[in-house]
């Protein structure tokens, strides 16, 4: 038999227009199980949430008064403590009458490092900016000039200490992290032999001995009076601790581009470098996103372990605010609760521009 | 022989200590010439193109190509790799670049062309493949066929002497085979030297000056294709040729 073929011409997929009880029936109520869990959950949520809201907002206590706060405990919340100490943690030792500095310089770096975010501004000036704004940071932290008064780098802390040392280290060692990881992959085998030992050595040890090291033994080879400054050993510290661990997941990118690619470049004529930064990274770091920014999440919270070296950034600025109080350091938990809003909306920040840059990178190309 | 532009002279190659994968290969092309090379996987055919560009490196002997001879010294290498072209089984286009991106790179990167010569030349490139209307698609945006043809574009954006073939038809549906072997055939018209690893005996027939037959890496015979196909020498080739146009 003999059919003529008959195109039959595209349709649009049907479009679901259920409401919201539907919803709730498949997705809620399907089946006895999903009814057990979901009165299960609700049932725990009517049990615990009025108690946590009437702790949390209607019987707390917001102002900055002591005596309330000891008559409210186990009842409401004292945010007093942090309406009367909310200076001490965020900038911790810094001089007070000087708090607009760190306060300036830490805005001009969180704008700079938000709009490094964006693809539009990765232009050649951006660095400009960068050079710009770094330099005024430490103009302002420090002072000096245009008469500012000088504050010593011990003094500086809390929350700009925090994002200073967090920033820094980031934009550090991820560049560092890709060389080591293409060293690794190196034919040279002394190259990569020492970027093997490097990143086994650093991830063998842990941050705080790694710390310890930056901050009590390093100055001990160093003729006296020329260890540089413990901020920047410190830094030194963690970035170098972060760029062994960020460096093993690009290497993870890395192996996942096929070897056709780099044939496919070297045919044209292309050297190592070009290959590597036109071919290879655009794709291999398009594939660790979700990975490198784990990394970058985990080192903003691994800062909070300079405290052990006296460097007081937000957790330990915290400390100090409130061990010397007798006062207010019974209402350490409402204050510990603040800070974890202040790393966790930075964290979730981070989080979310990763998934946002996850979907820039992978929609050029597939349909 | 200074009109040959690739001399082999007892080149040898091994893969890892046992796997001798070319043995003692002389091969002399001249310049504008087009040649077959066929043979079972494993003969050492794709091995041998890629020496050319020193995709591999060869243990034994010597080989120049455009009076390049090939070695260690990175600058030699790069000098002969823009004399040729390579089109891939598997495309190998960049996918995070753009049909004209990933025709205009290696112009910008290697050739230090301006960005808007570049362009120009890429889309005159593309339209002679056929294809100037997908510049601004990525690559995974077309069909095999499609890809193919933009690779061979792509290798043909630094006006190459020596054009290198590898399988480029293997990996297509049967569908868009034809669509490449067309752009190939119209680039043999054109006096560029052609090497072409395949087994598109048609295509050997069309174009070719010279088909080699390669087994257990060594050149087994060497013909014109008529001669070649009509009336093969050895009985090693009579078997493959029996085994590939039997049926």
């Amino acid at each position: 038999m003999n059919r003529l073929f008959e195109p039959i011409a595209p349709r649009p997929a049907p479009v679901r227009t259920e409401g919201l009880l539907p919803w709730l029936r498949t997705n809620l109520f399907g089946d006895p199980l999903s009814i057990i869990v979901t009165l299960g959950f609700g049932a725990l949520a009517i049990y615990w949430l009025p108690p946590l809201f009437s702790w949390l907002i209607s019987q707390a206590i917001f102002q900055a008064d002591a005596d309330l706060c000891q008559k409210a405990r186990g009842v409401g919340a004292c945010w007093g403590v942090v309406t009367e100490k909310y200076r001490l943690i965020v900038f911790g030792r810094y001089p007070y009458e000087q708090h607009w500095r760190p306060e300036l310089a830490t805005s001009l770096l969180v704008a700079l490092l938000v709009a490094s975010c964006v693809q539009a501004f990765w232009k050649k000036w951006l660095i400009g900016v960068w050079v710009v704004v770094v330099g005024a940071f430490f103009v302002l932290m420090r002072g000096g000039p245009f008469g500012l008064e000088v504050v010593t780098s011990d003094l500086w802390g809390g929350l700009p200490l925090t994002i200073m040392l967090a920033a820094f280290s980031i934009v550090l060692a991820f560049p560092l992290s890709i060389l080591i990881a293409l060293g690794r992959r190196s034919d040279l085998p002394a190259i990569r032999s020492l970027c093997i030992v490097y990143v086994e050595l650093i991830r063998g040890v842990p941050l705080i001995s790694v710390l310890f090291m930056a901050s009590f033994l390093f100055p001990l080879f160093m003729p006296v009076g020329k260890s540089p400054d413990v901020l920047v050993r410190v830094l030194a510290g963690i970035t170098l601790f972060a760029a062994a661990y960020l460096a093993e997941t690009v290497r993870g990118g890395l192996q996942a581009i096929p070897k056709g690619q780099i044939e496919a470049a070297q045919s044209l004529g292309m050297t190592y470098w070009q290959t590597q930064r036109k071919i290879v990274l655009p794709q291999a770091l398009a594939i660790v996103v979700p990975g490198v920014m784990n990394n970058f999440i985990a080192i903003f919270k691994d800062t909070s372990l300079v405290t052990i070296v006296s460097l007081y950034e937000l957790t330990g600025a915290l400390g100090l605010a409130l061990n010397s109080d007798a006062n207010w350091r019974p209402f350490k938990i409402e204050a510990y609760l603040f800070i974890t809003l202040i790393y966790f909306v930075f964290c979730f920040a981070m989080s979310r521009y990763s998934l946002w840059i996850e979907k820039r990178v992978s929609v050029s190309k597939t349909r | 022989m200074a009109d040959n532009i690739i001399v082999f002279d007892k080149v040898n190659k091994w893969f890892g200590n046992h796997f001798h994968v070319l043995r003692d290969i002389d091969l002399q092309v001249r310049q504008g010439e087009r040649i077959v090379i066929c043979g079972p996987s494993g003969s050492g055919k794709s091995t041998l193109i890629r020496c050319i560009n020193r995709l591999e490196e060869h243990q034994e002997g010597r080989i120049v190509v455009d009076g390049v001879e090939l070695s260690d010294d990175s600058k030699a290498v790069e000098q002969v790799r823009r004399q040729v072209g390579m089109v891939f089984q598997q495309f190998n286009l960049f996918p995070h670049l753009t049909v004209l991106e990933n025709l205009t790179l290696a112009p910008m990167w290697v050739g230090k062309t301006p960005r808007k010569e570049a362009e120009e030349r890429a889309m005159q490139q593309l339209s002679r493949v056929r294809i100037a209307e997908q510049a601004s698609k990525y690559p995974l945006q077309l069909s095999g066929g499609q890809q193919q043809r933009v690779a061979i574009a792509r290798a043909l954006c630094l006006t190459p002497k020596i054009m290198l073939f590898d399988e480029p038809t293997s990996a297509l549906d049967p569908e868009m085979i034809k669509e490449v072997l067309d752009v190939m055939i119209e680039l043999a018209g054109q006096g560029i030297t052609m090497l072409c690893v395949t087994h598109e005996m048609g295509f050997a027939k069309a174009v070719a000056d010279r088909v080699i037959f390669m087994d257990q890496g060594q050149i087994v015979e060497e013909n014109t294709p008529n001669e070649f196909f009509t009336n093969p020498k050895s009985e090693r080739t009579q078997d493959f040729l029996s085994k590939i146009l039997g049926h």
